[in-house]
Parts: structure tokens; sequence; C-alpha cells
């Protein structure tokens, strides 16, 4: 039985079809999966349902009855609910004021948290609604998130990326829950770029392709790699990892230890681990357990000890980051728009961020703009990097772009050790194979390179050896080959750390 | 329905054209205004656009133009280093005292000294008053992230006090039957700053403020100091990953802005003003920042956006004596002004649209 059919959604944006002439639909109490490539037009696609966005053509309609939500609150009122990626959560309340901040009317505190209480509790998503957010892990907010959802008794339950911040344990528990909500008659809409994970959990899938259904398909008879072809439209080869042949320690971490700038940031705890020339080592952990801190604290925004960081036996813990960069080391943020790139400058511009020193665009600081120019165009050339030129913004890049922008400006400059935070994360297939080959192709040439992750999948493919990064302490790096998912999410939840 | 669409990218055409409305506008409604007021608005439009520059006394009002207009260029530029930053230095009219006193109480202090050296040691030290003056603001924000926006403001009012104190006691003009005011510059030859071509209006302030726009313009698009100014204003977390202190660059840009509104001070004071007074400070501190984003923080817009404000200012003056209009109508003008552009802004970044019709 269909619980909400779309018939060709439409959706233009100047210069560009969002969606163009969607029509599927998602059964009652069935796990749906969207999938797709970043800009594929998943995100105006469920926007379009939950009321955020309106069509410009085509119709909906919900269990028979035709639905045009004009905004959120009417979605909510059909029984359409979300959980987005990115949590709107505040960090200064409890639980429950957070769930009660969204809710229409909401009860008096002590009902809403035996509500709180029964729903998780009922859906095995254990959840305190007396305790403050910024205390809890991401998947505990995650679990809030959902709650909120509900409480609403939603018929369709849309989720964005839900598994990209959890550990494989709380990913089996969140399948868990989502499979119990199905056999009540919940039906959910799946979004997400792992391919294993909808093999396991969704009856069905609808594939978008730059603003088109490409097809239906059932996921437990497709492979992983099949998905990904049908969703890039090409063949895809993985990264070739030619035999590890390692050097000397290159960057050298010595009981590093921090606080956080941030209220509810992770301090470093006796961090301590070497990197050796042509090594890449990976540092697995879920988000916030220190990941943003470790990145600060190597590229040099935030200062240590002189003598917890050394390079090439070269102490640099108080160096800036121009001055490490001189020296070989290059970093790459997670965060593209707005730390490793200026969103309003050009790539070209975007290049005398890390490039002025190292490349030389600049004579006594006076800019070198035809420099900067060929340094773009040359990116953007070997790195395969979609751009009519290097004078556009960076904002107009699509996420994969400028990713391959980002790592290519750093690669392209030597690096002796490269540290890369997420280098993959929100980056379509195609990209990502293109990137982690790239990281694979710089350590072979010797540089040492230090891949910070929450995708363990993207670890086990390119790292020779892994770390994991726990509540600000490290565990002793061990080699890669041997080690199983289960025994690395084992130590990313926080349980004795080896 | 009319609704707004973001651009893709920001628009260049609305980038120059956006001042230009927003001057329409305030003609617009500043008319109404004297409408209100029961004057004619086209003779009152008229008599602030136009008698300046082409009217019959244009001959006298061209070099008053270019008199009021160098301050104001010179603070705004200043300003717009601090702005582009982010950083929001709103007490210049305090600096630009601070410098006036500290430039002023150095010449007098060697008073009647003649050397030539005399005008470019009080130049330099009015400039310390301001860069000092605006390092207050900067150094309570990086040891105590005080906002910086109300301690320059609140500066403004002590420098004025200050001021006051001076001229009522350690400057106040031996001479000068106990009047508040300091001895002149004009009768101390080799402290003056005096109009270097008869009937111009030109002194060494305007040639300074001129090499000074030549100057910023090269520093904000040519050298990678200006690049972090627009790094750090646009994507602060992008600059730290590029290198940029965010504690210098406070520092560099409050004491900047400082410096140049000193300096500015110092010019007036030995050239148009003449004296150390309590009516001395004129609000050019205060007018200088509808300068800066009337010329866009760049220094060319700065240049035109420095002069139309003062062709106001002088239109002032004559509206206010042909039309016995208050001082204050041409106040809410220029206020006007300010709120016009910041109000037509949003066409930068946004289109409108008319109608539901789809878009392309």
């Amino acid at each position: 039985m269909t619980l909400i059919a779309l018939n060709n959604l439409t959706k233009k944006y100047p210069g560009v079809i969002a969606n163009d002439d969607i029509t599927f639909e998602v059964g009652k109490g069935e796990i749906h999966a969207l999938l797709g490539e970043n800009g594929a037009g998943k995100s105006t696609l469920v926007k379009m349902i939950y009321g955020l966005v309106q069509p410009d053509y085509g119709m909906m309609r919900l269990e028979g009855k035709g639905f045009t939500p004009s905004e959120p609150r009417t979605a909510r009122l059909a029984g359409i609910a979300m959980v987005f990626q990115h949590f709107s959560l505040f960090e200064a309340l409890t639980v429950a004021e957070n769930i009660a901040l969204g809710m229409e009317n909401p009860p008096s505190s002590s009902i809403l948290s035996d509500r709180i209480t029964k729903v998780s509790y009922k859906y095995g998503l254990s959840l305190d609604p007396k305790r403050l957010v910024g205390d809890l892990s991401v998947g505990e907010r995650q679990r809030v998130e959902i709650i909120r959802c509900l409480l609403q008794d939603p018929k369709l339950l849309i989720m964005d990326e839900p598994t990209s911040v959890l550990t494989p344990q709380e990913v089996d528990a969140l399948f868990l829950t989502l499979r119990r909500l199905r056999d009540e008659g919940t039906s959910i809409l799946y979004i997400s770029h792992k391919l294993e994970e909808i093999k396991v959990l969704c009856e069905r899938a609808t594939i978008l392709r730059r603003g088109k259904v490409i097809g239906t398909c059932i996921p437990k008879n497709e492979t992983a790699k099949s998905m990904a072809e049908m969703m890039v439209g090409s063949k895809l080869k993985s990264p070739k990892k030619s035999k590890a042949n390692f050097g000397a320690p290159i960057l050298e971490v010595n009981n590093l230890s921090l606080k956080s700038s941030d209220p509810f940031g992770t301090a470093l705890k006796n961090i301590s681990f070497n990197l050796r020339a042509g090594e890449v080592m990976g540092v697995a952990g879920v988000a916030g357990n220190g990941q943003d801190e470790l990145m600060l604290a190597l590229s040099g925004e935030v200062l240590s000890g002189l003598n917890s960081i050394k390079l090439e036996n070269k102490q640099i813990g108080q160096s800036n980051p121009i001055q490490r960069r001189l020296l070989g080391l290059l970093t790459a943020p997670e965060e593209r728009l707005g730390h490793a790139a200026a969103p309003e400058m050009s790539l070209a511009e975007n290049t005398l961020l890390s490039g002025f020193q190292r490349q030389k665009l600049g004579r006594r600081g006076f800019l070198n703009k035809p420099g900067a120019i060929a340094f773009a165009e040359k990116i953007v050339q070997q790195f395969d990097v979609r751009t009519p030129s290097v004078r556009n913004g960076a904002k107009s890049l699509s996420g994969g772009n400028l990713q391959k922008f980002v790592i290519g400006r750093e690669i392209l400059q030597n690096p002796k050790v490269f540290i890369v935070n997420q280098p993959t994360w929100g980056v379509d297939a195609a990209a990502a194979a293109f990137i982690r080959q790239a990281l694979l192709e710089l350590a072979e040439g010797g540089a040492g390179v230090l891949v910070i992750s929450q995708d363990l999948d993207e670890l086990m493919e390119i790292s020779d050896s892994f770390m994991v990064l726990s509540e600000g302490q490290i565990s002793t790096p061990r080699p890669a080959k041997g080690i199983t998912i289960e025994a690395i999410g084992l130590m990313m939840g926080g349980t004795k750390v080896a | 329905m009319i609704r707004l669409e973001p651009r893709p990218d920001p628009s260049n055409i609305m980038i120059g054209l956006t001042p230009i409305f927003a001057v329409i506008a305030t003609m617009i409604f500043g008319g109404m205004l004297f409408v209100f007021l029961g004057k004619n608005p086209v003779d009152a439009i008229r008599m602030i656009f136009w008698d300046p520059v082409f009217g019959e006394h244009a001959f006298y009002y061209r070099g008053q133009i270019l008199v009021k207009a160098a301050p104001l260029i010179m603070i705004a530029l200043g300003l717009s280093f601090g702005f582009r930053a982010g950083i929001w230095n709103i007490g210049a009219e305090g600096q630009f005292i601070m410098g006036a006193v500290i430039g002023g109480a150095t010449g007098l202090a060697l008073y009647p000294l003649d050397s030539f050296l005399v005008f470019p040691l009080m130049i330099v030290m009015g400039s310390i008053g301001g860069l000092l003056w605006a390092l207050i603001p900067a150094y309570l924000k990086i040891k105590f992230n005080a906002n910086e926006i109300l301690v320059s403001l609140m500066l403004v009012y002590v420098a004025f006090n200050f001021l006051i104190g001076m001229v009522t006691g350690p400057l106040r003009n031996p001479d000068g039957f106990n009047f508040p005011e300091s001895r002149s510059f004009q009768d101390f030859p080799s402290a003056h700053n005096p109009e270097l071509w008869a009937g111009t209006g030109i002194h060494w302030g305007v040639l300074t403020t001129l090499g000074m726009v030549i100057f910023a313009y090269i520093a904000i698009t040519r050298h990678i100091f200006g690049f972090n100014v627009r790094l750090a204003g646009q994507a602060p977390r992008a600059a730290k990953f590029a290198g940029v202190d965010p504690n210098k660059m406070i520092a560099i840009c409050l004491g900047i802005s400082g410096a140049l509104a000193g300096m500015a001070g110092l010019f007036e004071l030995t050239g148009p003003a003449g004296k150390l007074t309590t009516t001395f400070p004129v609000g050019y501190g205060f007018t200088a920042i509808i300068v800066a984003f009337l010329g866009r923080l760049h220094p060319i817009g700065i240049l035109f956006a420095g002069l139309l404000l003062a062709i106001t200012y002088v239109g002032g003056d004559i509206i206010q004596s042909q039309l016995s209009l208050p001082k204050a109508s041409i106040q809410v003008f220029q206020g006007m002004l300010l709120f016009f552009l910041l109000a037509v802004d949003i066409l930068v970044n946004f289109k409108i649209r008319i109608g539901k019709g789809i878009s392309k």
C-alpha cells in the first residue's frame, strides 16, 4: 500500500534544475532509500516533502489525498517528520527543554519527561530527559532529534545521513529502532551515502542523478559497487595501494595536552604518536572526541608546548601555521567553506591562503596575481575541479569539487607531512575515490599522511596504520592489516583504549 | 507578489549602482522632509547638491568642499580597514580630538620656536595621539574581549572632556583674556598649516589625503595585508588557517584608523580650525563612518563619498543661512543617506522578482 506518491515534481533554480520530473512512491511500513551524489537533488526533494520548498510543477499524494505543504508546520501536522543531518539543539538546555521548544503546544515538563522516557524505552533509545544536551555524545543528540519526531507519531520519517556521525555499535542500535518503527507501520525515507548500510536496512531504493530519477532497485539484489555506478553513471575504480615502504619518523607528537577553546569541546590528553615518511596513518573516532582540537594543534592554529610536536626533529609546538607550512607541514581542515577556503573569494584568491609563502605567490608582501591564477589553474586541471573559471567564488563550487580544490592546493605544494580531517565527508563517490587515490600517491612519494576520519571504510581502504581518538586520548597505533571493523568500533565507543 | 531571490554571485553592477540609488532616495525623502518644514523641496535640494559646486558662489564653496572632504576621507580610509576586517571603531571622533590635542600641545610647547621641523613633529605626535587612543579599545578587546564598539564610542566623550580640560587649563592662551581656547596657530608660522594656493582650499592635509587614497588603494588591492584584512572579515576561521593572528589584526586595524583620525585632527587644528576651542569637534569622526560605507569601503569610492558628504555639509550651511533651516535638518539628511544605503544594499545579493512567475 502506498503512503506517499510523488508525481512529476519539478523545481528549478536560476541556472539549474534541482528536480526534474521526479516520480516515485514510498509504501506504508517501508524503509525506502534515496540515493544520489551530492547535487543530485536529494535535499531539494525532501525539502519539498517537508514543506520547506514548494515545487514549481507536479503534485504529491499522501494516503491518496492531495498534499501540498506550504510550510513545515503543515507537513508535520500531516504526519511528516524529519531528522536533519545537522542538529538544531541548544547545548545549554536539557533534552526535555529542547524537545519542548520544537512543539506547538508543549505539555508541562513532568508530563513531557514521562512521555520522553516512555518513547525512549519503547524504541530502545535510552535517554535521560533531564540531561544537558551539551553533555551528550553525538549519537545521543541524534536520539533527541529522533524522539522529537516520534512524539508526533509520524507516518513518514525522513532521515538525512543519520549514520555519518555514529559508531558501528550506535548504527546497529539505530537500525533496531528503525526496524521496530517500520514493523509498526511507519514509513522511513532514508538518505545515505553508505551503500552497505542501505543493503542491510532498506527494502527499496530510488536513485537520483542530476535531478532525475534514474531507477528504483532492490538493494539486497545489488552490490555497493553497482549502486554507486548507478549514482555516478559510470564505472568506478577503487584506489590502488602499493606496497608500504616507510622511512624515518617525520612527525613526532609527544605528550600533547591542550584544553579546548570551545566550552563544549574536548581537551587533548597526552597524545603521543610518530608518523613515518611514506605512511598513511588513519585516526578513527566519532566526531567530538577531539578531532578538531587535534587538527588545530597540528596545523598551528592553536599553539602547544614547544616540545610536543616535532617535524623532522625541529620543535614546532610554538610555530604558527605559516612557519609550519614553510617547513613542509600542510593541512586541510574539515570545514571546506569558511575554514579551508573563503566562500566569497575566487579560487585564485583562495590559493593565497596556504600558498602565499610556500608557493612564492608574492614578493615583499605584494600579491603576484598572475602567479595565483596560474597556480589555481594548475590545481583545477590536475585535480579535475569542475568550474567555469578560477575567478569563480569558492562557494559556487559543489562540495566535492571544492574539496578536490582544497586537497589539490595542498598536495601540489609537495608537503612533507599532510594532515587532513574528513577528506571525503559529504563528497560523492567519484570525487572520494579520486581524493583517496591522491592521498595514496602522496604517501608513495615519501610524504607522511595523517587522515582523521569518521568513515571506517575509508580508513580501512587507505591507511597503513590505525589509531583511535576517544575522549581526547589516542590509542597506540596498530597496523591496519587484520584489524576488524568491530574491534575498531569497540575502541571508538570509549571502552578501554588499548 | 514581490519576492527577493538570492543571486548566485554578488552583482558587480549593483555594487556600483546602489550608492546612486541611495542618493536618489535620500533626495526624494529629504525633499519630503523639507516640504514638512514648509520649504520648497526643489530649491533646498538644489542648494544642497548643486549650488556648492556650480552655483553663483561656487568659486568660494569649492574650496570649502575640499577643506571638509579631506578629514572625512582620511578618517574613512582608516576606518575602512577595520570595517572590512569586522572590527568596528566607532570612536574616530575621539581619536580625531586626541590627535589634535596631543599634536597641538606639542606645537604649543615649542612656541615660538622657528624651525621647519615643528610642523612635521606635530603631525607625528598627532598621529601617535590618535593611535594610542585607539589602542585602548584594542587592548581591552584582546585582553578581556570587551566590545570595541562601546569602548571606542565611550572614549569619544572622555576625549571631549579632556579637550575641555586642556583648553580651560594648561593649553589656554596666556594672552587670551581667559577665553577657553588655545593660542592661534596662524600666529605661529612654523606650526601653521596654511592654504597653499589662495582660494583653492588646498592645505597640506588635502595633499596628504590624496596620497593616502593611493596608498590605501595599493594596500587593499595589491598587498597581502589588504588580502588578510578582507579574509579576516569574510571568513575569520579561514584567516586563522592562513596564519593571520586575529589579535594582531585587531591592534593593527584599530591602530591605523586611530593614527589617520589623529592626523586628520592635527591638520584640521593647524589649518581650517586655527586653534583649540571647546567647539573644535564638529562630527567628522562620525560622518566618516557614513563616508566609509557610502564608498563601499573602497579607497576610490571613499574619495567620491567624502566629496559628496562634504558637498552636503557646505550645502547644509547654505540652506541654514538662506532658508533658515535648523542645522539638525542636514544631519537628518546625512543620516538618511546611510539608512538608504544600508537598505538598498540588499540588491547586491538579491534580485527583486514581481509576481509568482517561474524563474528561467
